[in-house]
């Protein structure tokens, strides 16, 4: 999982080609704890879906300038773009259906 | 079809189901786990675990982490996926979940014996929008959320405990925190009413309902109406609801009864009204509500499964 910043998120999501999931989490969040399993097992399955982490703490711009306000917040980004967004803890299943939208 | 038969079907994998799994394994059953989000249940979000015996600081996560695999190392199957039905089959119950195809086998379990255990889930405000607007302003959880909003104006909707705590916790971060409930008076603890009304940045808006979410693609305000049917609308960026919790039961409303608040209706020997399925935690009707109670509704409807069996 690659570690979203400020600095390289222009590069590793807004300009990269095809589908990245971006997931929003803080260390003290339980929820976000559950999930994180949860989204590398989706990473490996899913090999065509770059996955990003990004710690709201330490990345507040990118999670206000993307009006997060809940964690955990997964959006999926397609060609740079957002296409689908879930929050709260989420079931494999629902994750994967995510790429159907 | 004869591996999808199942001993015992818990359905929930928080404190109450994982227990009642563990009991179940441990009396050599055959024991399924259904869960539709994620294992842990509403313990996750406590960061500390202060009145749990012998684990004290213990955080929900690593103690539901390790409840998940206690349960699976001894036998329990986990499976992620969520019950929409439960059906007399005669001598089974037949437990349908979200995979369930027409003429297919996926997503279909038949269970000897069933435990409810599907928890609460927070009661929403039913206003328009409010779902779509959820994690764009609107939270469920203070203690959560709360640091998104630093120096902004918030809201904070109801007037139990849950709202005065999250009030009092907003009071230190916010801007402005306003606390809105439909009485003239509260059911939570009169200290920390006292506590709220020595801040400065508190401003309470009592005998008003919330009528509509201001904003579309995040909350930019929260319009009240007072019992002079007075409208007023609050600038906030962060609303936070805290007007109770409702059973997740809806799906067994016609298997087992009800009470009228949604709770499964069972004693402390865990039965409902249906011989075969029983009920543990948050969703029986019960007094407190509480982890070790969780806990040991599970030990208890998981002993009564297995004498069922008998």
């Amino acid at each position: 999982m690659i570690e979203g910043t400020s600095d390289n998120f222009e590069n590793e999501v807004l300009k990269a080609e095809g589908l990245v999931l971006v997931d929003f989490n803080a260390d003290w969040c339980g929820p976000c704890q559950m999930m994180k399993p949860v989204v590398e097992a989706f990473g490996e399955e899913h090999k065509d879906v770059k996955v990003v982490s990004v710690n709201i703490d330490d990345e507040e711009e990118l999670s206000d300038s993307y009006e997060v306000s809940t964690i955990p917040c997964l959006v999926l980004f397609k060609d740079g773009k957002e296409v689908a967004r879930e929050i709260g803890v989420i079931s494999p299943k629902k994750l994967a259906k995510m790429l159907e939208k | 079809m004869q591996d999808k038969i199942y001993d015992v079907i818990v359905i929930g994998a928080g404190m109450a189901g994982l227990t009642a799994a563990i009991y179940a394994v441990r009396a050599n059953k055959k024991v399924l786990v259904l869960e539709g989000k994620t294992h842990g249940g509403q313990i996750i979000t406590t960061f500390h675990i202060a009145n749990y015996p012998g684990l004290p600081k213990v955080s929900g996560v690593d103690l539901m982490n390790s409840v998940y695999n206690q349960a699976k190392e001894l036998g329990a199957e986990i499976e992620y996926a969520e019950v929409m039905k439960v059906k007399d089959e005669g001598e089974f119950e037949s437990v349908i979940t979200e995979d369930f195809e027409d003429g297919s086998d996926e997503g279909k379990y038949l269970a000897r014996t069933v435990i409810i255990a599907t928890g609460s889930s927070e009661r929403k405000l039913e206003l328009e929008n409010e779902e779509k607007l959820t994690g764009r302003g609107i939270s469920y959880c203070a203690t959560c959320d709360g640091g998104f909003y630093k120096d902004k104006p918030v809201a904070v909707v109801g007037g139990g405990n849950t709202a005065l705590y999250d009030a009092l916790y907003l009071a230190d971060v916010a801007s402005k925190v306003y606390i809105v409930h439909r009485r003239n008076e509260f059911r939570g603890n009169a200290f920390l009413v006292d506590k709220l009304k020595t801040k400065e940045n508190v401003e309470f808006v009592l005998e008003s309902v919330t009528t509509k979410l201001i904003g579309e693609k995040k909350i930019e305000g929260l319009e009240v109406e007072n019992l002079s049917h007075e409208k007023r609308t609050l600038t906030v960026d962060g609303i936070f609801v805290a007007v109770g919790r409702v059973p997740a039961t809806e799906i067994f409303k016609d298997l087992v009864e009800l009470d009228e608040g949604g709770y499964v209706k069972a004693g402390e020997d865990c039965h409902t009204s249906r011989e075969g399925v029983f009920v543990a935690g948050d969703c029986r009707v019960k007094s407190l509500r509480q982890l070790v109670t969780a806990s040991s509704d599970g030990a208890v409807a998981a002993t009564e499964a297995v004498h069922y069996l008998k």
